[in-house]
């Protein structure tokens, strides 16, 4: 606990001392979220614009905050050597991991209140109401994107190609599955494509619970395609993680 | 007692035999040497040590603990330098110490440990305005803020320029009068015959020489004798040196001639460590 704690400080200041990521993990999806609401007026089902782009937003944020940013972390970490080297130190791996993974967390945490409070202060939008189902919802989410993360970096080779592969596959995901808008109107290949897509069920739940007042338990079908997404996220990672740099 | 004991220790990558069954013993508080050119099977056997990997055969005891199997305990006790590892460049020198120190039961006071490096000037400097250098001190810096017994010393000075050099082997030096074992990789013949108490020379994963550097110096017993003749240089090699310099100014002097340039010399340990490495397999 004591370890765990020690851990978790040192993520949060590495995290908030890096340049890379405070813009591009932490700010980006915020600044998206002012862009698209200064564009975008109307209603989305029957809500103002505002209200859908912010759920949206939420959800684009735990794609990019626990999976891309959680997986570019590691993949630097591992290929200068800093996740051998503390395999050396007394620090249990499960440890060291779990502090990475809370810290994400953390992020995404303060990324969907300034989310919230960004909207209220440009658009008005409301605070969410059903406060213990959007947390649940978001916990979720965020440990699946992370597991697809923890996954996804046995496959990325190099540093250099890492933010472009993760970006290859966030920002369509997230354009396919109705982060920046609607996709009612979209071809049908495109929208059966969202409909596998774990970030779709993710939106499922925020959008149930902020647009409509549901609740959690109330979408089984969306949690239990997330936690599927999630027990193959882990699979995939117990199966393909490594502390060790590729030999040169 | 022994820090390290190493019996039969083999390990293939494949079809690649890295390690053929070495053994070796390092006892508390000695420098021991692990020489050989690259690719010799050096960082295969520092790396099983550290427990990075596993072996496939042999017998290895560091610290009383089997390094595949060990946990924090073991941990708590080894101090590492990888051959090549970057630390977060965001960090101060002394806030990595202290990030390293946080791991560690009992660990040293931190800036006690940063001036023992030499990093004192640095300590509030992040680490990405480091030099090679100084990031080197660091790594080091970072395997002795948990007071390890034994330090762990892959190739510690590639790459340094030659004061550089002299500045770690100090350092080394400084490790060694607190008592602490080392184990220490290079392919620098200069840097094990300056630090090391001990060594072994390992060529092809087969350990083929072992001893103090005085011993391998006196393991082998050729002579070098040197001289020109008709403005060509000779180079002779003999294990009986008396008996060729006694026919070589017997022959000149009835000639009445000068041995021009003659040297008579014992073989370093360079030449000791080239002739070993270059023999071919038997």
């Amino acid at each position: 606990m004591r370890l765990l704690r020690h851990q978790l400080k040192w993520e949060q200041r590495l995290f908030w001392r890096s340049r890379e990521s405070a813009v591009f993990v932490f700010l980006f999806p915020i600044l998206l979220f002012a862009l698209l609401t200064a564009v975008y007026n109307g209603h989305i089902d029957g809500r103002p614009a505002s209200w859908g782009l912010l759920a949206g937003m939420i959800g684009y944020g735990a794609a990019n905050t626990a999976f891309a940013g959680l997986a570019i972390t590691l993949v630097s970490r591992r290929e200068i050597g800093i996740l051998k080297r503390i395999r050396a130190t007394p620090l249990p791996p499960a440890v060291y991991l779990t502090a990475v993974l809370v810290s994400i967390m953390i992020v995404f945490a303060i990324q969907v209140a300034s989310l919230f409070a960004l909207g209220r202060l440009l658009k008005s939008t409301p605070w969410p109401t059903h406060l213990l189902s959007l947390v649940l919802s978001l916990v979720l989410g965020a440990a699946v994107f992370a597991a697809l993360g923890l996954a996804i970096t046995g496959f990325i080779r190099s540093l250099e190609g890492s933010s472009a592969v993760l970006n290859v596959i966030v920002l369509p995901a997230a354009f396919l599955t109705g982060s920046f808008g609607p996709t009612r109107h979209y071809p049908k290949v495109l929208r059966a494509i969202g409909d596998v897509l774990p970030l779709k069920y993710l939106l499922d739940l925020i959008k149930g619970i902020y647009l409509h007042g549901q609740q959690f338990w109330d979408k089984p079908l969306a949690i239990g395609v997330l936690a599927g997404w999630g027990i193959f996220g882990m699979a995939v990672a117990l199966r393909t993680f490594r502390w060790e740099p590729r030999e040169g | 007692m022994s820090a390290i004991s190493v019996r039969d220790l083999r390990k293939s990558y494949g079809t690649d035999e890295a390690l053929r069954g070495i053994s070796f013993e390092i006892e508390e508080g000695e420098v021991f040497g692990l020489l050989g050119p690259n690719g010799a099977g050096k960082t295969t056997t520092i790396e099983i040590l550290e427990g990075y990997r596993t072996r496939d055969g042999g017998d290895v005891e560091v610290l009383g603990f089997d390094p595949e199997r060990a946990g924090s305990a073991f941990r708590e006790r080894i101090g590492v330098v990888l051959q090549q590892s970057q630390l977060w460049p965001n960090l101060t020198v002394a806030e990595t110490h202290r990030m390293f120190a946080g791991y560690y039961e009992h660990p040293r006071n931190v800036d006690e440990v940063i001036v023992l490096v030499g990093l004192a000037e640095k300590r509030d400097a992040r680490v990405k305005t480091l030099s090679g250098g100084q990031k080197r001190r660091l790594d080091l810096g970072v395997a002795l803020v948990g007071d390890p017994d034994l330090v762990f010393l892959d190739e510690p000075t590639t790459g340094f320029d030659p004061a550089a050099r002299r500045a770690a082997w100090d350092m080394i030096r400084s490790l060694r009068s607190l008592g602490k074992t080392i184990l220490l990789t290079t392919h620098y013949l200069d840097e094990a015959e300056q630090l090391a108490d001990r060594l072994a020379v390992l060529r092809e994963g087969v350990i083929i020489r072992e001893g103090t550097p005085a011993e391998l110096t006196a393991g082998s017993n050729e002579t070098e004798v040197r001289y020109r003749e008709d403005g060509q240089d000779v180079v002779v090699r003999t294990t009986e040196p008396t008996k060729l310099l006694q026919r070589l100014t017997t022959e000149a002097l009835a000639e009445g001639r000068e041995l021009e340039g003659l040297s008579v010399r014992r073989p370093t340990l360079e030449d000791v460590y080239l002739s070993l490495t270059a023999e071919p397999e038997e």
